[in-house]
């Protein structure tokens, strides 16, 4: 009886072949490559601006952070005017940005009335399809001179003196561009990620929780303030970061209006330069070391953004996901 | 009894109205306030830029501005034809560059890869990568494309762009992919074809309207990009030669050097050159959005 099966089942022993079997395996492994491409691509960035930068880094030191110097003649470089720009105009997104994007997704999850949830979804997210050189034609030809007329004189009029507020406020030049207002420009670039995320992870919350803080009669404001906002606590902490992240490195609107200024000033009023406006704006005159210099800022650049991003994903919980 | 009052009378010791003290009440009311003339200022700045780009838009539009190249400095009239040809090489350049291997990728991520450690971490890194600031994207192709071959190209300029839409591309095929229910994968197994084959024509047909959206937003997304372009297709105000070699002009940067220029007709383009691209971009992203909302 044995024998009667394993003669029927030697001839099919043999793994069958599939017609595709060559197809199949090429599919395959093109698509392994090309997911193993994106670590390449993120290798790749990372050791061509090591490599590029690497002949500023050798030259300076660590002497090439804290440098205040930005010199073409004699080919002395120093990054930190540019860090420091690039640091208060990302800071000064998140103070403006995130009160207005929490604004937002509080009001597209808990107050506005079903029909008109879509529309407004829509306006918000269509904020960050405006391509960036948009943003600083804005913010040069119509943000800019507005600025300067009803904020920065009568500020300046008003701070003139003081301690402190006086310097940090004061404007020498008010012509609406500078640290300030590239920041302020920012804010409204990185709203609609911060918004549409949070507004996302709001909508994820189960919605018992929510009715139950209701049933024991909480107000609105009570509900987002001790239920809502303690569930999503995290996962707005990591939309937070992927806007810095964005403000970070942002380089055409800031180019526009942060006013391209190689020194440090004390004031947010004045104009000043980030990284990446740096860059945009010397890149295509640059030779030699200037050339790598600018390279090993965007290196830190590269390094500042990536830490960013990767606290901000780690925070972000993929709900989405499985 | 007693006690019921008693805490009454302690809790709320005089009621106006309803059953909310005053206080939470304006603490609620302002809430309400502040996260609507939030919202308000928000969309305020969206169709302040979309007027803005209208006023002084459409004033530079003209028959003109489809049919002449970009005019040189202090030289009279002109138009964008070489620019928005340009833009559309490029982006296309780039779109043609990211599909394959986005849809690839994210087609290892979903069907293959699916919870491996490394599938993971592609994950990850494909994330960041979607965030990454362009503008280091541009420098990563000005050190491998432009500066070991000498010269800006049309082709440095496209594989900048696709870098920049592959996780884009990456990210919404494998979501897509993952709506597909295993239901369909299991049948068409079932029915003895191979894997490759069971994706090609059950998977990626059932999503194929989703990884169409995917590949529009990647267009959206990278027709406005300029700061890479800045390194690497460069600008120019002539008809770009055929083989994209040196530099291929495009709206992005052409918009960029003109906007501040002090030139009458050069700020007339610059705003028109907005105005075209913007409304394109608004309109593709809203394709992609109906795309969507209609699938589900």
């Amino acid at each position: 009886m044995s024998a009667v099966t394993d003669q029927f089942a030697v001839p099919s022993a043999p793994v069958r072949k599939t017609p595709m079997g060559t197809f199949d395996l090429i599919f395959r492994n093109a698509s392994f490559l090309a997911a193993l491409f994106v670590l390449v691509l993120l290798a790749g960035i990372m050791l061509s601006m090591v490599v590029g930068g690497w002949p500023a880094f050798r030259e300076f030191g660590f002497g090439f952070i804290t440098s205040s110097v930005w010199d073409t003649q004699n080919e002395q470089y120093g990054a930190w005017p540019a860090i420091v720009g690039t640091l208060s105009t990302a800071l000064i997104a998140l103070v403006v940005g995130v009160p207005l994007s929490l604004g937002i997704a509080v009001f597209l999850t808990q107050l506005a009335p079903p029909w008109f949830k879509q529309p407004v979804s829509t306006a918000i997210e269509l904020l960050a399809a405006v391509p960036s050189i948009i943003y600083g034609m804005w913010g040069l030809f119509v943000f800019a001179p507005l600025f300067a007329a009803y904020v920065q004189i009568p500020l300046s009029n008003i701070v003139e003196g003081m301690p402190i507020i006086g310097t940090v406020l004061y404007s020498r030049s008010p012509s609406g561009l500078g640290i300030l207002t590239a920041g302020i420009i920012l804010a409204f670039m990185i709203i609609p990620f911060i918004a549409s995320i949070t507004r996302d992870m709001l909508d994820q919350i189960p919605s018992v929780l929510r009715e139950s803080a209701y049933g024991i009669g909480a107000t609105t404001w009570e509900v987002v303030r001790h239920v809502l906002v303690p569930q999503a606590g995290v996962s707005i902490i990591g939309a937070i970061m992927l806007g810095l992240g964005r403000a970070l490195g942002e380089t055409m609107a800031v180019t526009f209006v942060v006013g391209n200024a190689n020194r440090l000033s004390s004031s947010v009023m004045d104009p000043g330069s980030t990284i990446a406006s740096r860059i945009a704006n010397e890149f295509n005159e640059a030779l030699g070391l200037q050339l790598n210099s600018l390279i090993a800022l965007g290196c830190i650049l590269f390094f500042v953004t990536f830490v960013v991003l990767v606290i901000a994903r780690l925070l972000v919980a993929r709900v989405k996901r499985y | 009894m007693t006690m019921a009052t008693s805490t009454k009378t302690m809790t709320a010791p005089h009621v106006e109205w309803g059953r909310v003290r005053p206080a939470r009440r304006t603490a609620d009311r302002m809430m309400k306030v502040i996260a609507t003339s939030f919202t308000l200022i928000a969309i305020v700045v969206l169709f302040w830029i979309l007027g803005m780009l209208i006023v002084k838009g459409l004033g530079g539009l003209s028959a003109s501005t489809f049919t002449q190249v970009t005019p040189g400095p202090g030289t009279e009239g002109g138009g964008l034809a070489n620019a928005i040809v340009g833009s559309i090489v490029l982006t296309f350049l780039g779109i043609a560059v990211a599909t394959p291997i986005g849809v690839l990728a994210g087609t290892y991520l979903a069907e293959y890869g699916k919870a491996s450690k490394l599938a993971d971490l592609i994950r990850f890194i494909n994330d960041i990568l979607l965030s990454a600031p362009s503008i280091l994207i541009g420098l990563f192709v000005y050190v491998i494309l432009v500066e070991p071959f000498r010269g800006y190209s049309g082709w440095a300029g496209g594989v900048a762009l696709g870098i920049i839409a592959i996780p884009v591309i990456v990210r919404t095929t494998e979501d897509m992919l993952r709506l597909v229910p295993g239901s369909l994968r299991e049948a068409g197994a079932a029915l003895g074809a191979p894997p490759s084959v069971v994706i090609t024509s059950v998977t990626w047909r059932a999503a194929k309207s989703g990884m169409v959206t995917g590949i529009l937003l990647a267009l959206a997304r990278i027709a406005g990009e300029t700061a890479p372009l800045i390194f690497t297709a460069l600008n120019n105000n002539f008809w770009f030669s055929p083989n994209l070699i040196g530099g291929v002009s495009n709206l992005p940067v052409t918009i960029y050097q003109f906007a501040s220029a002090p030139y009458e007709n050069w700020q007339q383009l610059a705003w028109a050159g907005s105005l075209i691209i913007t409304v394109s971009i608004l309109v593709l992203s809203i394709i992609a959005r109906r795309i969507v909302r209609g699938g589900k």
